[in-house]
């Protein structure tokens, strides 16, 4: 167990330095970032002293170690587009994206298992069919035609719920939040929906199947023998033994929340990290993309990191030494 | 010899499932349809709407089967703007996101089928290596990857040049983030294949290993590429769509479907719903009937998952 969780942490930490040294490469050959920041009306003087002060004159080796210690303090120099410290950039979008994957999130569960439970118990009625068609339906489309239809029917046919940005929001601390306002909480609704479809019909085909699974098990049959109420042998005795692979996949699809975020957040012209990222793009702007990159790597890497260890404390048949290599 | 070929094609499971499914047979229809929209788009079109020649200003904004007020002009699903006919920026755009969509997947099969035979075949560390990278990309979304390498490529190209190249680099960019597929399965595949006779013999008798790779296991690791080529190509046309909407694929001189539903988002608050509906309508049906269509195939060519 030991050996593999080092071997293990010892890969995550060769890929986030290949993940930098990609990060790095891109920094440092991608364009001259000069050109993308000054006008044409800039003197030779006023670019070379720019230059400087970004560092661009250095050798390979020392921007690159540079890069690095930076980079494990959180600093991923100025942004070439907004002419700010990039980690001031990320630290203000942050909460605007960290709530609405969570609201997202909390949707998909809460949604994915209710509506998973029902579609197994009535397997055969007709509102159960129509849901899994329409389930299908929604996987098969890409997020960003989700959005913009769900746009057009509320916002413009029925005007009901805003169609961009955030609303008003409250700063508390260094944390703004749209939950505390009327217009804040509106806004979070068809951005929240639109994120969380993909991640609510895959919990819910994964409930169903897997109450499925459960409901032909003898202890259910006992339990009804027992003459138990029917919600009481759903919830309780069903579902429970559902659960464990409902929350490992669900963990596997924390880093997709964040990562399809980027597209919601377009979609609603949300103002979270997301958007930042698809800008910087747009814009060439080499650090933000470089911080981003490092920032969705660590992400990903530390939830793949946590899965794979809790597998293998979970399930003893990993602990075989040959299964581990291969592993 | 040709007739046995048709009777027997006429008689196979394949064709039988096909004619079963009445959802395979909509979708085939539906995706036939616009594949032909497509590729006849410049005889089918109206106009051509990107030359400047062919556009009246005057024409902007038209609704859909309404004359327009000043020309009297009629569109079946309204103009833009610039007076360019909906109905033909639509099949114009679905001539490019089927292109794209079409040479990204044949790019991602080619790199992951070589990738796949070589890791397979020649093992070794360049095998052990080729899977360790598909592994690490496996952990990043395909979308994610996909928007990074089109970044990359686009800090690379002069500026001057970005334009025309940009179709090149979607392609790039969503084929680099679709081969790991292909790469595990014909891996495995050639792993089974590799200790079988015929393959011993071929090495016999002295055939240089990429012959034996391309002329003796290829042709056998086929079956299952064919089905994720088909998945793939669903998965494709919508990371296409995804990035030309987020404005980092086609540009706006050359709009996909994407790009269009883009465009008209702009539109929607002032009333013109023509310019992004239709092109949305299009991308659906689209997106749908590949993918159930993918679905089926994956079924009706699996018959252990039936």
């Amino acid at each position: 167990m030991f050996a593999y969780a080092i071997r293990r942490i010892i890969q995550s930490i060769v890929v986030l330095l290949v993940v930098g040294l990609v990060a790095f490469a891109m920094f440092r050959f991608m364009g001259d970032p000069i050109d993308n920041m000054v006008g044409q009306e800039r003197s030779t003087v006023d670019i070379e002293r720019l230059r400087g002060e970004l560092g661009l004159n250095d050798p390979f080796v020392v921007q690159y170690f540079n890069f690095l210690n930076n980079a494990a303090r959180g600093n991923f120099g100025i942004s070439y587009q907004q002419s700010r410290p990039v980690f001031d950039i990320l630290l203000e979008r942050a909460p605007a994206t960290l709530e609405l994957a969570g609201v997202s999130g909390l949707l998909a569960i809460l949604i994915g298992i209710v509506l998973g439970v029902f579609t197994a118990i009535r397997r055969d009625g007709l509102a159960a069919n129509t849901i899994m068609v329409v389930s299908l339906i929604g996987v098969s489309l890409p997020t960003f035609l989700i959005g913009v239809l769900l746009i057009y029917l509320f916002s413009v046919e029925l005007d009901l719920l805003p169609s961009f940005g955030r609303g008003e929001v409250v700063k508390i601390g260094g944390w703004s939040t749209g939950f505390l306002t009327v217009s804040g909480l509106k806004a979070l609704v068809l951005p929240a929906i639109t994120l969380g479809l993909y991640q609510m019909t895959l919990i819910m085909r994964l409930v169903r199947s897997e109450m499925l699974e459960v409901l032909r098990q003898d202890y259910v049959r006992f339990a009804r023998a027992r003459g138990l109420p029917e919600k009481l042998i759903y919830f309780r005795h069903a579902l429970k033994n559902t659960l464990i692979p409902v929350l490992t996949v669900t963990g596997l699809q924390l880093g997709s929340i964040i990562a399809f975020a980027i597209v919601t957040e377009t979609v609603f012209q949300w103002p979270g990290i997301g958007l930042l990222f698809v800008n910087a793009i747009q814009f060439v702007d080499i650090p933000v993309m470089a911080a981003y990159l490092m920032m969705i790597s660590v992400l990903f890497v530390c939830i793949n990191l946590v899965v794979d260890l809790l597998y293998f404390a979970v399930d003893p048949r990993l602990r075989d030494d040959n299964a581990a290599v291969k592993i | 010899m040709i007739k046995s070929t048709i009777t027997r094609t006429l008689d196979s499971d394949f064709l039988w499932s096909f004619r079963r499914s009445k959802l395979a047979m909509g979708s085939f229809v539906v995706v036939f349809l616009l594949l032909a929209g497509a590729l006849f788009s410049p005889f089918i079109a109206t106009h051509n709407p990107y030359d400047m020649t062919t556009l009246n200003l005057m024409n902007g904004f038209s609704a859909p089967m309404e004359p327009n007020a000043f020309t009297g002009d009629q569109f079946w699903l309204g103009s833009d703007g610039q007076g360019r006919d909906i109905f033909s920026t639509i099949l114009y755009g679905l001539r490019l996101s089927l292109f794209v969509g079409f040479m990204a997947v044949a790019f991602a099969l080619v790199l992951g089928v070589s990738m796949g035979l070589i890791a397979g075949y020649v093992g070794g560390w360049i095998g052990a290596t080729i899977m360790r990278i598909a592994d690490v990309q496996l952990t990043f979304p395909a979308i994610l990857v996909a928007m990074l390498i089109f970044g990359i490529a686009k800090g690379i190209t002069p500026v001057d040049m970005r334009e025309e190249m940009a179709i090149w680099v979607l392609i790039l960019a969503i084929g680099l983030s679709d081969w790991v597929q292909f790469a595990r399965v014909v891996r495995g595949a050639t792993l089974v294949e590799k200790n079988k006779e015929y393959v011993q013999a071929a090495r016999l008798i002295g055939r240089h290993p990429a012959f034996i790779m391309i002329r003796h296991i290829l042709p056998n690791v086929l079956g299952p590429v064919m089905v994720i080529a088909t998945i793939s190509l669903a998965l494709a046309i919508i990371a296409e769509a995804t990035l030309s909407y987020l404005g980092v694929g086609a540009p706006v001189t050359q709009p996909s479907l994407g790009t269009l539903i883009r465009i008209g988002q702009g539109f929607l608050f002032s009333g013109e719903w023509w310019i992004l509906l239709f092109p949305a309508l299009t991308l659906l049906a689209l997106a749908l009937s590949v993918n159930l269509l993918g679905d089926w195939l994956r079924d009706a060519l699996n018959p252990r998952l039936r």
